[in-house]
């Protein structure tokens, strides 16, 4: 199937919670494109919606939470509230997910093969034998030693990072068209992190897989991403190809998570944080939603900003973005 | 695995040997056996003679220690009332009990799992809600009562159920069983329902009390994330599970059946170990008492030795030598 359309468009994706304290506007209108052997950064602080994106396009919403408006478009076809039967031969299948616990998304009391043949045979009438092959071959090809062995092994028998290749591993296992990574390094520490960014990176570019890596740490997405959507409170505030955004930030909001990343140059000086906290979605004052910690806030920003076109494949939805 | 099982084992001697101290001199308190045992125009040449002849004359940390002698052999005194062994007395009922009590038991699993799981799953549904209500009775209901109601309904008002004894039974392994006759079943079913309904109501509550908590576990919806169908992800990763606490509980439970199954037993005059206690404890016919307590304690030991050994292969988490003894 060499369609012309993209691998995932995601239009005016809007995902609610229907709380009994009232609605939470966890994903607000948000569009973003990714294609085959693409990696997306979507970047923000913890409790923008990021995971909440990522479940969304997996059909994985649950109540009180639904998917309450605009379309995400798979190869073309629509699969926003798709009935749950046709979205599970999707699901796992052409379109797999990473999630960001290692420790919590293995099952504890299954062994690894039970755990990859079954995701093998939900959507491919193979033999045990012959899914049990490709189990191990693929747990060898995300760099778990001695794959024969392991398979036979229980979850808590691994490390954090060894677990979460067992993961990376389960959602290649079906060849997806696209991968949604929700934060999968975040657990882990600097130097298992940066092994499994590389070999994600080299796998992703050899399958010409889509990717979408979802991260609160820019340092991860410099190296990795081909472009990047910064999101916050719901919206994504700020789009474009990686270094641009990196190198010259629109949003202040871009602006202060650069600043919040250690670098080398800086070392020792204090991080310059982002002032404030994430407002409550339930309420959030009219206006820009950054207002209350901006430093270039200003009468202007109390109606709320559009996104607007900066550049060629540059958008940044701010009245005041940093241009010169 | 070897040094745990031998470390239990000698804690477990330590505690029978400790039980039959306290249960023995603790029986001897109670009343006095000659009273009952003896007729009471008896002169006093007969009544000496009596006392005698029970061993009741000697001090009691002498007639211990004859006891804990004969222990060892295999004797644990002879019945008072039926002047039998009293360890034959209640080998013979042992079967009919351990036949209802594991009957019972596998009413409160097999239905008990399955309910608990619907509730958990869908706890605001009227199945979920009705499920709840009657573990709730179950829970709350006394079970004679429950008992006597069963007989009523189904014995002497529809008729279709014996109520007393056991019916017909075959021999299996040299044990005789109610379970594989028709009359044998029809005996058994309204005793196993009556002593299951306890268990039945918490199962429910186990089971669903897990449902709740694991479906929200992120390797549920990692599954879910797989395109694992409902069914797998429900009869595999959820159950596997609940299995856990489920096992551990209602194996160290099948003693509290055991013991709870004298209601029932008195209820239903199922020929079992339950009746024959009711009836020693009336008759104060101490050795059968005795040995009665002293095989619970021991079924208690062996119960909690075989729920470790099981948890410890049902969570691969769990090592044997990490349980503590
Ligand atoms: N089950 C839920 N009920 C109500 N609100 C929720 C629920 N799940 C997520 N949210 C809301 O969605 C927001 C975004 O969550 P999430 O996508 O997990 O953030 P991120 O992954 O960016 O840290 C949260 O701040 C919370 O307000
Ligand atoms: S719109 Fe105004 S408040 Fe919002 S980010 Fe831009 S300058 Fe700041
Ligand atoms: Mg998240």
């Amino acid at each position: 199937m060499t369609s012309n359309f993209p691998t995932l468009v995601v239009e005016d994706l809007r995902t609610y919670f229907y709380t009994k304290a009232g609605v939470v506007k966890a994903v607000d209108g948000i569009s973003f494109t990714v294609d085959r052997g693409e990696i997306l950064g979507l970047v923000g602080e913890s409790g923008s919606g990021k995971t909440v994106t990522g479940f969304s396009i997996m059909g994985l919403v649950d109540p009180p939470g639904r998917v309450a408006g605009g379309r995400i478009l798979f190869k073309g076809d629509d699969i926003a509230g798709l009935p749950d039967d046709a979205m599970r031969t999707l699901r796992g299948n052409r379109i797999a997910m990473i999630f960001q616990d290692p420790m919590m998304t293995l099952n504890p009391v299954l062994r690894i093969d039970t755990q990859m043949i079954e995701a093998i045979k939900a959507h491919n009438a193979v033999s045990n034998d012959e899914a049990r092959r490709r189990a191990r071959d693929i747990l060898g090809r995300v760099g778990i030693p001695s794959p024969d062995e392991r398979l036979k092994a229980y979850p808590h028998q691994f490390s954090g990072g060894m677990r979460q290749r067992v993961s990376i591993a389960i959602a290649l296992l079906n060849d997806p068209d696209l991968i949604v990574a929700d934060e999968p390094t975040t657990a882990l520490d600097v130097t298992i992190q940066g092994q499994i960014l590389y070999e994600v990176q080299k796998l992703c570019r050899e399958s010409r897989t889509a990717m979408i890596w979802i991260t609160h740490d820019l340092s991860v997405i410099a190296g990795l991403a081909d472009r990047i959507s910064v999101m916050y409170a719901g919206r994504i505030v700020e789009s474009g190809q990686v270094d641009e955004v990196l190198d010259r930030p629109l949003h202040p909001y871009t602006r202060g998570l650069i600043g919040s990343v250690p670098s080398e140059n800086r070392r020792g000086v204090p991080l310059a944080q982002i002032p404030g906290m994430t407002p409550s979605l339930l309420n959030l004052p009219p206006g820009c939603a950054f207002r209350a910690r901006c430093p270039r806030a200003d009468n202007a920003c109390l109606t709320p900003p559009e996104m607007t076109l900066a550049a060629p494949g540059r958008e940044v939805r701010c009245f005041h973005p940093h241009l010169a | 695995m070897t040094v745990f099982i031998t470390r239990r084992l000698l804690q477990s001697c330590l505690v029978i040997f400790v039980m039959s101290l306290i249960v023995f001199f603790g029986v001897n308190v109670i009343g006095n056996p000659i009273d009952i045992l003896i007729n009471p125009e008896a002169d006093q040449a007969e009544i000496e003679r009596a006392i005698k002849a029970l061993g009741l004359d000697r001090p009691i940390h002498e007639q211990y220690l004859v006891f804990i002698q004969r222990a060892f052999e295999g004797d644990l005194g002879r019945s008072f009332v039926f002047g039998e062994p009293a360890l034959k007395l209640i080998m013979q009922r042992m079967p009919a009990t351990l036949e209802l009590a594991l009957c019972a038991m596998l009413i409160s699993i097999v239905l008990g799992i399955p309910l608990g799981m619907w509730a958990g799953l869908k706890p605001e549904s009227a199945a979920g809600k009705s499920i709840m209500g009657f573990s709730i009775l179950g829970f709350s209901l006394p079970s004679f009562w429950v008992g006597i109601m069963l007989i009523m309904i189904f014995a002497v008002m529809l008729g279709v159920l014996p109520s007393t004894g056991r019916g017909q039974t075959v021999g299996l392994f040299g044990l005789q069983v109610s379970f594989l006759t028709w009359d044998g079943l029809a005996h058994l079913l309204l005793p196993a329902v009556n002593l299951a309904l306890f268990k039945l109501s918490l199962v429910i509550r186990l089971a669903r009390a897990g449902t709740r908590e694991v479906v929200l576990q992120d390797y549920v919806k990692f599954a879910r994330a797989k395109g694992l169908s409902p069914s797998r992800i429900v009869l595999v990763h959820v159950m596997k599970n609940i299995m856990i606490p489920v096992v551990t509980i209602l194996g160290l439970e099948l003693g509290s059946v055991i013991a709870f199954s004298v209601v029932t037993e008195t209820i239903f005059a199922w020929p079992g170990m339950g009746k024959l206690i009711i009836d020693s404890i009336n008759l104060l016919d101490r050795p059968v008492i005795v040995a009665y307590l002293l095989m619970t304690v021991f079924m208690f030991i062996t119960i909690n030795l075989v729920v470790d050994i099981l948890y410890s292969i049902l969570d691969p988490r769990v090592r044997l030598q990490d349980i503590k003894g």
